[in-house]
């Protein structure tokens, strides 16, 4: 292999290689990180910034961003939690509607899809920048919460629930095969599918998309009605996994997740990355979260370095997409 | 009038070389500019005038050569350090702020100081307000440039030039965007100029300015230096021909011409100005393209050919009026997709802005507007994909490492005919394409006339839009000629000749007999 030819391997798999590296290290380090016990644990804390994650990508891809996925994803968790334990009065009809755990979970997907959505129609309809519109839903579903919730915590949700979050399939924690299955499924929709590539136009050139014949503001408003529904869904997993449903669950989670999405390459001007990019992104963020526990390295130090990865990652996918 | 040229000219500019990726944009080209002379720089699109200013003007670095300043080698590595040796530039597309005054417009960056270090907003205003007497521009310096128009916004540019002492001052196609009243005061602002020393480059396509000002024409042709030579020396035809080099029309052998069925008919089209309601931008206009016909629409900026073209492709659904009919069938005219299922194709002006996506593969384009073919139940099949990217590749012609090549490493003719694989692809009836070679190289040139050629005699209709009466002269078997948004005659292949379509497309032109 020639100095180039391994310059541009070395581009092509730099997340690969930073993830293998920060193993590496710290596999050498010490010796409780490279454990059954400890990888499950990592990834099942990164099963909800993956969900999360999953989303955010598309959403840039398209050129847009999504502020409001924390609070989405906390109003959808409380709405499950409390129709669930405490169902619904409608007092006009006089009816009192009880929910199963099933129709628990449609009622937190329906709800995150919903705001998604709304976050679609701001965008398209109404023409706001998505860093508005979302900025404005983050804070109105963060509102709903607190007024669903009364701003206390729903919890004791049943054992049914809690196994979304606590169970575990073949060994491997429930989170972490319903974040892997959502993987799978997108990697699909945006490789294979003719919304995924209409996603890269748009985001690649969105006046030629229109141009040529593509519904931008029908793909834009299914982006983020997805991802809102996946907010819901790592809505649920919070919940699940603390039997309780918490009126701050998921606040500053978008940073993560941009986080994520960022590390993983995909450009925040659109049309370029990959949902696999995005999950190496969010096992880099994971990986170096738990490292630094295990290390006891102080939490404020952490967030020094959290941020200082990001910088030098983006620094780097900059430097390397210039030259090429 | 003139002034002698002095034996060291204030700007001389050598075996200047730049390539970008894919196009080599500048080879050996000079360039000199006496004191109080203006040297008019001529070329057709994509000669290489702009790259030229911009390292003029220190944009860009030049790959190879050398730029001399009153005989002393200079380089530039940022607009700012030209500014600062005395070369100021005036875009052609104006650099303005449109919410900060007139006066903190001029001043920008340079702002008048307080001995506090606050901005001195007086003196500030007041040095604004004495250039713009000398430029004879009637507005309060404090006046935001949002409120200007855009023939008093150049004069402001022009005034920004002056506040840095430019000795040099480089125009792009300052005429393009303003009235006639306002030509007649730049021309006299030129003049005044010249006269104070100042030493002018001047980029034109309208050779009828050049009497008025010119000194001295240089001559640009798909990168290539072809003459510098005093304005007294040349005449217009020469001039012409020094530009066009080659006569493509004559050259270009057109395939034989039979006509099928009209495939598209467009009766009584009016556009409004989206922006301005009372405001026309078509008007009224009819015309027909039968299969196996090249139709040819000239007119000059703001004449309204791009926005017809637009206009049926659905782009101004909500200001358009009349009638598209489309192999037979009207068309709703309200959005790209039912203009694409009816059977137009748009092959845009700007490819990169509205043609391509730059960060995908030739294949990913070539097949977005007919995804349709590629997928099943909306997954898409690569080996589909490829197959139909392959097809069009093959059949236009198109040099590409490989298909899974970004289209952003492609040259400007490679890129056309990745947007031509893509309309292609959906099939059409007829085939839009506003400027086809705008921006690409002469050889490449000849391939796309000989693709349209090809896809005429297929039994497309084509029309074609173009600024480049030659392009249009070789292309086409009928020719539409807009002026003003109004239709104001049409030619066929035999009767039109340069200085008939030129009249016509001039608004106050009257029509050869």
């Amino acid at each position: 292999m020639t100095l180039s030819e391994f310059k541009s391997w070395a581009v092509r798999f730099q997340s690969v290689l930073a993830l293998s590296l920060l193993v590496l290290g710290l596999s050498l380090a010490t010796d409780r990180f490279l454990t059954v016990d400890n990888t499950l644990n990592v990834l099942r804390q990164i099963s909800i910034n993956v969900c999360l994650s999953i989303g955010m990508t598309m959403i840039i891809l398209s050129g847009g961003i999504d502020l409001s996925v924390g609070s989405m994803l906390a109003l959808a968790g409380a709405v499950a939690a409390g129709l669930m334990k405490n169902g619904i009065t409608l007092d006009r009809f006089g009816v009192q509607l009880q929910f199963t755990v099933l129709g628990g979970i449609i009622a937190g997907l329906v709800v995150g899809t919903t705001l998604g959505l709304c976050n679609g129609i701001a965008i398209t309809r109404f023409r706001l920048p998505p860093f508005v519109a979302t900025l404005g839903m983050l804070s109105i579903a963060r509102g709903l919460t607190m007024l669903w919730t009364g701003g206390f915590p729903i919890t004791s949700l049943g054992d049914d629930f809690g196994k979304l979050g606590t169970g575990y399939v073949l060994g491997i924690p429930m989170p972490v095969c319903i974040a892997a299955v959502l993987v799978g499924i997108f990697i699909v929709v945006t490789q294979r599918t003719r919304f995924g590539r209409y996603l890269y136009a748009i985001g690649g050139n969105e006046r030629a998309a229109k141009l040529s014949g593509i519904n931008v503001p029908k793909i834009k408003l299914m982006v983020y009605a997805l991802g809102g529904m996946l907010a819901g869904v790592a809505g649920l997993l919070v919940t699940a996994r603390l039997d309780s449903a918490t009126p701050n669950a998921g606040t500053g989670y978008e940073l993560d997740s941009i986080a994520a999405v960022v590390i993983g390459g995909t450009s925040l001007s659109g049309g370029r990355g990959s949902i696999w990019g995005t999950v190496l992104g969010c096992l880099i963020i994971g990986v170096l979260n738990n490292g630094m526990v295990l290390l006891e390295v102080s939490p404020f130090w952490q967030q020094v370095v959290k941020g200082a990865v990001i910088i030098v990652a983006v620094a780097i996918e900059r430097a390397n997409r210039n030259e090429s | 009038m003139t002034v002698d040229a002095s034996p060291t000219p204030l700007l001389a500019a050598q075996e200047i070389c730049k390539s970008f990726p894919g196009v080599r944009a500048l080879q050996d080209v000079q360039i000199t500019v006496p004191a109080g002379r203006l040297n008019a720089v001529l070329g057709e699109n994509g000669a290489g005038k702009s790259t030229l200013m911009n390292i003029l003007s220190g944009v860009f670095p030049a790959d190879a050569g050398e730029l001399l300043l009153d005989g002393k080698p200079i380089a530039f590595r940022t607009p700012r350090e030209a500014t600062d040796a005395g070369i100021s530039i005036i875009h052609q597309e104006l650099n303005l702020i449109p919410y900060l005054s007139v006066a903190e417009n001029i001043f920008l960056g340079r702002e008048p100081l307080t001995p506090l270090g606050f901005v001195d907003r007086k003196s500030m205003n007041r040095m604004a307000a004495k250039l713009l007497e000398r430029l004879e521009l009637k507005v309060d310096p404090r006046a935001l440039i949002s409120s200007l128009r855009v023939g008093a916004q150049q004069v402001v540019e022009i005034a920004k030039a002056l506040s840095t002492d430019a000795r040099v001052i480089i125009m792009d196609e300052p005429t393009s965007a303003i009235s006639e009243q306002e030509v007649t005061a730049l021309f006299r602002i030129i003049t005044e100029l010249k006269r104070s020393g100042v030493g002018i480059i001047y980029i034109t396509h309208k050779l009828d300015e050049l009497p008025q000002i010119a000194d001295d024409i240089t001559v640009l042709r798909d990168g290539e230096f072809i003459t510098s030579v005093p304005f007294a020396s040349v005449t217009h035809d020469e001039m012409v021909r020094l530009m066009v080099g080659r006569d493509l029309a004559d050259q270009f052998p057109k395939s034989s011409t039979k006509f099928g069925d009209e495939v598209l008919r467009i009766t009584n089209l009016t556009v409004r100005d989206p922006q301005h309601y009372d405001r026309f931008l078509l008007q009224e206009i009819s015309l027909h393209v039968r299969r196996g016909e090249v139709l040819g629409l000239f007119g000059l900026m703001g004449a309204g050919r791009t926005e017809l073209l637009q206009a049926i492709f659905g782009l101004y659904s909500n200001s358009t009026t009349g009638s598209v009919v489309v192999d037979g069938e009207p068309m709703r005219i309200d959005s790209p997709a039912a203009a694409i299922a009816a059977g137009l194709a748009l092959a845009p002006e700007d490819r990169k802005l509205e043609g391509l996506f730059l960060p995908l593969s030739v294949a990913a384009n070539a097949s977005m507007a007919s995804l349709k073919q590629t997928a099943t139940y909306g997954f898409l099949s690569s080996a589909k994909e490829q197959r139909l990217a392959e097809k069009y590749a093959t059949r236009l012609r198109l040099k590409t490492p490989s298909l899974r090549q970004q289209v952003r490493n492609l040259s400007g003719g490679n890129q056309q005919k990745v947007v031509l694989s893509k309309w292609l692809a959906t099939n059409p009836s007829v085939l839009l394409l506003d400027e086809p070679t705008r921006g690409i190289d002469i050889n490449s040139k000849r391939e796309i006339y000989t693709l349209i050629d090809e896809l005429a005699a297929e039994g497309l209709g084509v029309i074609v839009v173009s600024s480049e009466l030659p392009e249009i002269l070789a292309l086409a078997d009928r020719i539409v000629v807009l002026s003003e948004g109004r239709k104001t005659a049409e030619f066929t292949r035999s009767e039109a000749n340069e200085e008939c379509i030129l009249r016509a497309a001039l608004p106050t032109g009257k029509a050869c007999a």
